[in-house]
């Protein structure tokens, strides 16, 4: 785990902060003089998973580079509820482009730095999962290939969901989408061959890749400061609930990302060089039902006739995920 | 300096000096010389601060290129054809964020079906793309046309294609008097971003813009565009005085004196032409050439102005709108406008059917005497193609 | 920079959007009832006192404390805890051990000789107390606190009640009790120890302008049991008492104690101390269903104390005593068998319950008594006007922390009534409930159990049996605290708003809503560990 845990003042390293501690071990979004990188004023959806999730990343690596970094970002809803003109949410010099060519942006940018001998100045792409495992993809690779000096974050909400909920790459099987909708004899998403991305950046070898979540903030804190310590070209995967796409209350987004990662669908780990090093053990593992069960996108999972091959389908993805990163460990060696 | 040279090399040498801060590559014919060329340049360090970026796709050389020059790097990419189509919507985000990059577009046919050869079809594509376009007649003005378009565009805040023709120049060998460093240094100032990525001084760039203002962010890019008839030819003069020879400006007359026919082109194309006119010229035939350095954007006046005693003009085009005719035929009838000038349009030298003296030479006869259809296409094989027509109806 | 029209943007502007105007609800921050505070008898804030514990500020935490309760030291040894039986960490783990950081604080301020200051303003009312025992104790040190002349008078010579009376030593050492009484004195208040009040009247005609009653219940309830005439039986308030004036009563080598309460095992316990080779306690229904406190009973069977459960005493001789066997009837009720057994006993010790003994009132016949009690209204006064009454003589739970709490609750009363105004208590009853926490947050901790002397070392002497924390795991068990229905500042809801709209205003001030941006998600809510932001309707 890329995080220290901190081993017992209440709430421990589980809340966002703990007044118990020393200032240096508090978490940066504890701080009252945080930057917000993401500013108030943004138009996202109430509740929305990647507003959190941007603000967190972003300020950690503010944190890390000592305010010096620039961030490119692709088309999605990030960009288009940070940035409608006459108002801008950011704090740090951003940039939008395209769509599909943030991680080549990003490329730029640091080419540019380094050409100017400013490589103080670090640079994050950033962007959802379309612009990631889809339409930027191939950029996204280059990137990775030639291991330009550029940390991309993906927060991944699981589908199209600045044009209305259509179905991605890195949607999830049986989820319905506008693109796959919940009809016919298997509604819903596919069970295709999955695009996990984390294992795709991995086998290009990059220096470091990681997951997190909006629920695990020390974790995510810990994993863009330690990317912040490595050149090269570096990959965080950030689950990032979406109460319109996933039809899931506003107030829950937390929530279900917490359940996401202890059912085991979303496994928390980081790699270097393309070998996993850590990951994140369940602390209260539930069945995947539990996850399912807060999200309209699985609701004809339930109803009006419950589909247990679909759950268990789903469930044995989460218990292979849980077998292959070693989600499950000994009570005595977790914290 | 006087050297036998091949055209892309010339390029090459030229683009390095004027001190480029990031190059990206991606290999497409005929452009690759050029950027091979510049590769090694970087490699033994004879280019020094700069990076050069092979990258996956030429999408993806204009996205890195954009962020460079977003982050205030002088930046140079150069492509061609299919390259040039697949990172289209890139150019348009380039212009659109008004970063003064220089791309050499080494113009070639666009597919289907596939061709590596010459014609405009690639560049004219992106004629509505907010880029500033300039077309070389000379491997000479090619490499020249390159110094002045980093001034340009970095004056303007805006990006600029240098248009040259796919192997007729860029792998020609010629003479070319390729710049000292010396001159281009005086010529060109160092790189100051209008805006610039910056840690301590923030912005937001790329803004997502409504119905409440797109329409005035169009009209202001325009003006700005349309600026660039001032600047063009400043820079030209500038260029003369430094470098001694005239190289870019808007447009080029030939024998315009007297002419009345005008034969108008861009490109390589207009060395031909001209011979054939000097032939014409000696058989005392009133024509004269007018050679569009400046397609982008397109300079109505001057051309309006070049043509005021003309009867007749004649548009010899490398591509053309499918389903209506020429390109460089419309932008040509802004300046004809009011008068009752004649105007025929050639099409000629798709995919790099030669434009042979002969062929020209008896069309722009005929021409001269109003003995053309309004849209020829140049020894186009006329019974082949009705045949292939008639069987294709006939299916 | 020049910045392009409208493609490029100023940083932050966005904040001239104020999102808030999406909202339909918005957050707001609470205060609610802590179960354990809800069930504390002498109405502590006990979450309050543990959130200020838990950075290590014992004495201000000791200072919190007695605002309602000077008896941290003696509670943190003989209160039964009702707040730790209602702990929502008993639902996670196991509740929060409030009872050792009480006694933790109460230890930390005698060992520090932390003092209370005398009242800064004096009220001119006089007040009298007529029993020393944690009623009347309590209510002489919240009625001095707001500035009154406070005397109270005992019959006893050594002011405590059934602290020093009841409670054995090896409960409640007497260095601890005297610290905490003494502190009372040290505020200034009159104790009239020896002095018997025998007309509440006369002695209101002495010049109190009020007086609290609370003489406790000190008549140990008969039983009729054929006994022979040589028989040995003994009241278990006497035997209690004696131990403690030093009168040890003679009570041979095998003793019985006859009663399921608290006063049935602290006199087996002390009968055992005392010399007794065999102690047996007879009662006539089953463990579950006996009054005494489970630990106590767990305590009294550790150190060798034997039950019979389900027994009666049908007869009492000299040497021997005959018991009954009982059975549970389909309704629980536990009904004779027929079958008897015989045991040794050189006495037998009732422990059978208290009754108030009003013959120590003398001439206070106009004031009401019903069923053995004497009623108060809800400002604890009786039938007669500036006569208030509490602790073990009204009706009510007879423990030192109910006491406790009559005497703070009628020295609020008689406050208002001297001062003509009335006091009134703003009810919480939005008690925080297990399900309304997000314990997601709380790490895993479990309870630290107190060391208790080994078991067979207690019956050799009054040794206290049950040791304190030290600091380190006080702090530790202070920390388990779940702060129900209150925030601790664990910064979640400053984190988790995807709008920045909750804005921290430093250390022990909490955190505010900028409604300006917040637009109602509810986040914040959803994970506040503690339960203490809710939704409410907007506009």
């Amino acid at each position: 785990m890329s995080s220290t845990p901190i081993k017992f003042y209440q709430v421990g390293s589980f809340a966002i902060g703990n007044r118990l501690l020393p200032a240096d071990d508090r978490s940066i979004q504890s701080d009252p003089s945080r930057t917000n990188a993401l500013n108030s004023g943004h138009r996202a959806c109430q509740g929305c998973g990647e507003a959190l999730g941007a603000r967190y990343a972003l300020d950690a690596a503010m944190r890390a580079t000592n305010e010096q970094i620039i961030a490119v970002n692709a088309t999605g809803c990030l960009e288009v509820f940070s940035t409608p003109y006459p108002e801008s949410s950011w704090r740090i010099p951003w940039l939008h482009s395209l769509f599909g060519n943030a991680p080549a942006v990003a490329t730029g940018v640091a080419a540019a730095l380094k050409a100017q001998g400013k490589s103080d100045i670090r640079v994050i792409a950033q962007g959802g999962d379309g612009a990631t495992v889809d339409i930027g993809f191939g950029a996204l690779s280059g990137m990775f290939e030639r291991n330009d000096d550029v940390l991309y974050i993906c927060y991944d909400n699981e589908a199209y969901m600045n044009t209305g909920v259509q179905r991605s790459g890195a949607t999830p099987p049986a989820a319905r989408t506008a693109t796959t909708q919940a009809v016919g004899e298997n509604p819903g998403n596919v069970f295709g061959q999955g695009k996990n991305l984390p294992r795709i950046a991995m086998a290009h070898e990059i220096p470091y890749v990681a997951t997190a979540t909006v629920a695990d903030l020390r974790d995510l804190e810990a994993k863009v400061t330690k990317a912040m310590s490595f050149r090269g070209a570096r990959y965080i995967h950030v689950l990032v609930p979406c109460p319109l796409g996933w039809g899931s209350q506003s107030c829950d987004t937390i929530k279900i990302a917490r359940l996401a990662t202890q059912s085991g669908l979303f496994p928390v780990f980081e790699a270097e060089n393309g070998e996993v090093v850590a990951s994140t053990p369940i602390r209260k593992r539930v069945d995947v039902e539990e996850y399912l069960k807060l999200q309209v996108r699985y609701s004809h999972l339930f109803a009006p006739t419950r589909r247990d091959d679909v759950i268990n389908h789903l469930q044995s993805i989460a218990d292979k995920n849980i077998a292959r990163y070693n989600l499950l460990i000994d009570e005595s060696e977790s914290i | 300096m006087l050297r036998q040279v091949e055209g892309s090399k010339a390029v090459a040498d030229t683009v390095a000096m004027c001190r480029p801060q990031v190059i990206c590559a991606y290999p497409i014919s005929p452009q690759t010389h050029i950027v091979e060329g510049l590769s090694a340049l970087v490699k033994s360090e004879s280019l020094r601060n700069c990076e050069f970026i092979n990258v996956e796709s030429e999408f993806a050389a204009m996205s890195v290129a954009i962020g460079a020059s977003a982050t205030g790097a002088r930046t140079y990419t150069a492509t061609a054809s299919q390259g040039l189509l697949f990172m289209v919507e890139a150019v348009y985000n380039a212009s659109g964020l008004g970063l003064p990059i220089v791309m050499t577009v080494a113009n070639r046919a666009i597919g289907a079906p596939i061709n590596i050869w010459n014609d405009h079809s690639d560049s004219m594509s992106q004629r509505d793309s907010g880029w500033i376009q300039l077309y070389a007649e000379t491997n000479q003005e090619a490499a020249d046309l390159h110094v002045q378009a980093f001034r340009i565009a970095e004056e303007l805040s805006l990006p600029i294609m240098v248009c040259m023709d796919g192997f007729i120049l860029t792998h020609a060998y010629e003479r070319v008097d390729v710049p000292e460093q010396e001159q281009v240094d005086a010529y060109l100032p160092a790189y100051t971003p209008r805006q610039v990525l910056d840690p301590l001084n923030p912005v937001s760039i790329g803004a997502m813009v409504g119905p409440d203002a797109f329409t005035e962010v169009k009209y202001i890019s325009h003006m700005k565009n349309l600026s660039a008839l001032d600047v063009i030819p400043r820079a030209a003069s500038q260029f003369q005085e430094i470098f001694g020879r005239s190289s870019g400006g808007l447009i080029r007359g030939y024998k315009l004196d007297g002419a009345q026919t005008v034969v108008i082109a861009l490109g390589s194309v207009l060395g031909t032409i001209k011979d054939v006119v000097d032939e014409m010229v000696a058989a005392d035939i009133p024509i004269g050439v007018l050679g569009i350095i400046a397609f982008r954007p397109f300079p109505t006046e001057a051309v309006r102005s070049a043509l005021s005693k003309a009867k007749r003009v004649i548009v010899i085009e490398k591509a053309f709108q499918v389903g209506i005719g020429g390109i460089v035929i419309e932008n040509v009838r802004a300046s004809l406008r009011g008068s009752h000038i004649a105007d025929y349009t050639l099409i000629a030298g798709l995919g790099g059917r030669p434009i042979t003296k002969q062929s020209l030479a008896t069309y722009l006869d005929r021409a001269c005497k109003d003995a053309v259809d309004e849209l020829t296409f140049l020894d186009l094989d006329q019974s082949l193609a009705d045949s292939e027509i008639a069987r294709e109806a006939g299916r | 920079m020049e910045k392009p029209f409208a493609i490029t943007l100023a940083v932050n502007s966005s904040l001239n959007n104020h999102t808030g105007s999406w909202r339909v609800e918005k957050p707001e921050y609470v205060h609610r009832m802590p179960p354990c505070n809800s069930a504390c008898p002498a109405g502590e804030n006990i979450q309050n006192w543990l959130y200020i514990a838990e950075d290590g500020s014992y004495e201000a935490a000791w200072r919190a404390l007695i605002i309602e309760n000077p008896f941290p030291a003696i509670m943190g040894r003989v209160c039964y805890h009702p707040c730790e039986n209602v702990c929502n960490r008993a639902e996670l783990d196991q509740s929060v051990g409030i009872n050792s950081i009480e006694r933790f604080l109460g230890d930390y301020a005698i060992e520090k000789a932390l003092t209370i200051p005398a009242p800064a303003v004096e009220s001119g009312f006089k007040v009298l107390v007529i029993g020393a025992g944690p009623a009347g104790l309590s209510a002489a040190y919240h009625l001095r606190s707001m500035g009154h002349s406070v005397t109270v008078r005992d019959a006893t010579h050594a002011p405590g009640g059934m602290m020093r009376y009841g409670i054995p030593q090896y409960r409640l050492p007497r260095e601890v009790l005297d610290a905490e009484i003494h502190r009372i004195k040290d505020m200034g208040v009159t104790f009239e120890m020896n002095t018997r009040v025998d007309d509440v009247h006369e002695a209101l005609d002495e010049g109190f302008d009020a007086l609290f009653l609370a003489i406790g219940a000190q008549l140990s309830k008969r039983a009729y049991i054929p006994a022979s005439e040589a028989a040995r039986i003994l009241d278990a308030i006497k035997v209690l008492h004696g131990v403690e004036d030093g009168t040890q009563p003679l009570l041979g080598r095998k003793v019985v104690v006859y009663g399921g309460g608290n006063t049935a095992m602290d006199v087996a316990r002390t009968a055992k101390r005392l010399g007794a080779q065999e102690t047996i306690i007879v009662y006539r229904r089953t463990r579950d269903k006996a009054p005494a406190n489970d630990e106590e009973i767990t305590e009294a069977l550790e150190e060798g104390i034997l039950v019979k459960w389900l027994s009666t005493i049908k007869h009492v001789d000299e040497k021997t005593l005959q018991i009954e066997k009982m059975a549970l009837d389909e309704n629980g009720y536990p009904q004779p068998t027929g079958e008897f057994e015989t045991l040794e006993a050189d006495s037998l010790i009732l422990a059978l319950g208290q009754e108030v003994d009003f013959s120590l009132l003398g001439n206070s016949a106009d004031l009401d008594t019903k069923d053995g009690v004497m009623p108060v209204d809800s400002t604890m006064m009786t039938s007669h006007p500036g006569i208030f009454a509490g602790g073990d003589m009204v009706p009510a739970d007879r423990t030192v922390t109910t006491g406790v709490g009559h005497g703070k609750k009628a020295a609020r009363n008689i406050d208002a009534w001297l001062r003509k105004t009335a006091f009134e208590k703003l009810e919480n009853r939005d008690v925080v409930t297990f399900d309304q926490l997000n314990t997601w947050y709380y790490t895993d901790a479990p309870h630290i159990v107190r060391e208790r002397l080994d078991a067979t070392r207690r019956a050799k002497d009054f040794s206290e049996v049950v040791k304190g924390l030290d600091e380190t795991n006080a702090l530790f068990e202070a920390r388990r605290c779940m702060s129900c229905g209150n925030c601790f500042e664990c910064d979640n809801c400053f984190g988790v708003c995807p709008d920045n709209a909750i804005i921290k205003l430093g250390p022990g001030k909490g955190f505010e809503i900028n409604l300006d941006y917040c637009k109602g998600c509810g986040i914040c809510v959803a994970e506040c560990p503690s339960s203490s932001i809710v939704m409410v309707p907007d506009k």
